[in-house]
């Protein structure tokens, strides 16, 4: 795997918009920003109505994702390219939730929408429909998930990236800065968790840094690239983030992702919390 | 969960006594400027948050007390200013130059 098998450049995305076995993808924390304008012919993906179940804490199961591509006209052969607002935040995640169930070609254009708007690339506000297809998806590949035993078991033991701000690591703020300080959860991070913001892997324009200064980044936090490493945030989005730098741009093996991520592991009853820088 | 809020318009369901809010406008050529994009970055300089201007060109932060940076990119080019807040709300201009 290397970064030119995973990530596309605005360039390229523009060159390809309706190239045939290409479907461009939206996946915003801003729901309405599709709306708004979106790349010509790219369809879009809900975070929260589409890729979450509507009542438990979970993803949507393997056959819930099929009916989705299905719908959406996604079929297994074409190549989905993601991309999204927020520095690809939500692209990275639906990045991660494909790789999970199986789908074989997918890329995110490097910068997403913010660079594709600082560029004034054109955004089309045409609404777009796909013939639907009978997509097949492969059982999650759980190498990529880590759920909250593991998480639990590997302090001390494997690399554990918190990758939120260092205010929301040292316990001062319990959620990004655009939204309310709220939640009943306690603030902090996991013992023995590394501090390695999402940003210090991204340009300003949203893009990511080389692999030289990303494979510096990691060296300089103690990450050992003997051990697994599990990611992790608030929610999960930015994790995926810093989970396709490690696993899809630097080659790291055994990069898991852990969605339940602060809002679980800070509600559960007796874990350990570290406070402070 | 974390779907981004909608920036500007009325503070209505949000605690001034608890929350710290930086808010307020960016400004280029003496209009507001929609679609900008506005990071909030703490004292050591690390980004913490960003957003998307409003059609009024209005941005918003929940943040804590103390010293922080607010530096805003858009196609026309960027600008930057330093805040310190306070619990309650705290307002702003960004201008870019």
């Amino acid at each position: 795997m290397s970064r030119n098998d995973v990530l596309v450049s605005a360039d390229w995305a523009q060159e390809h918009i309706g190239a045939p076995g290409i479907v461009f993808v939206e996946v915003d924390e801003d729901t309405s920003a599709y709306d708004k304008g979106h790349i010509e012919g790219a369809v879009k993906l809900d975070w929260r109505t589409d890729l979450q179940d509507p009542l438990r804490r979970d993803f949507i199961d393997r056959e819930q994702f099929e009916q989705l591509l299905s719908e959406r006209g996604i079929s297994n052969d074409d190549t989905v390219v993601l991309y999204g607002g927020n520095n690809n935040w939500f692209a990275a995640y639906a990045y991660w939730y494909f790789t999970l169930y199986g789908h074989q070609a997918v890329r995110l254009v490097d910068g997403g929408r913010k660079k594709w708007e600082l560029d004034s690339r054109p955004l089309s506000t045409d609404a777009v429909s796909r013939p639907a297809t009978q997509y097949q998806a492969s059982e999650p590949d759980t190498s990529i998930r880590a759920f909250r035993d593991e998480v639990v078991a590997a302090i001390g033991e494997k690399n554990l990236v918190d990758v939120r701000s260092p205010d929301e690591f040292a316990g001062k703020l319990v959620a990004p800065a655009h939204l309310p300080q709220e939640g009943a959860q306690r603030p902090g991070h996991i013992p023995t968790a590394v501090n390695v913001p999402w940003s210090k892997a991204a340009n300003e324009d949203g893009t990511f840094k080389s692999d030289e200064e990303l494979a510096k980044l990691y060296a300089e936090a103690g990450l050992d690239t003997s051990k697994d490493t599990i990611a992790y945030c608030r929610i999960g989005e930015r994790s995926s983030h810093t989970w396709f730098v490690l696993r899809e741009l630097l080659g790291h093996q055994n990069v898991k992702n852990y969605d339940g991520s602060w809002t679980e592991y800070g509600s559960l009853v007796g874990v350990p919390i570290a406070k402070g820088a | 969960m974390c779907g981004a809020p909608k920036q500007g318009g009325a503070l209505a369901g949000v605690d001034l006594s608890t929350q710290t809010v930086i808010q307020g406008q960016v400004w280029h050529d003496g209009a507001p400027v929609a679609g900008a994009y506005v990071r909030l970055l703490d004292s050591t300089d690390e980004f913490t948050a960003e957003v998307v201007t409003s059609p009024e060109g209005e941005f918003r932060f929940f943040a804590a007390p103390g010293e922080w940076k607010l530096r805003s990119l858009a196609p026309v080019g960027r600008g930057e200013r330093v805040v310190t807040a306070d619990v309650g709300l705290n307002e702003t201009t960004v201008a870019i130059s």
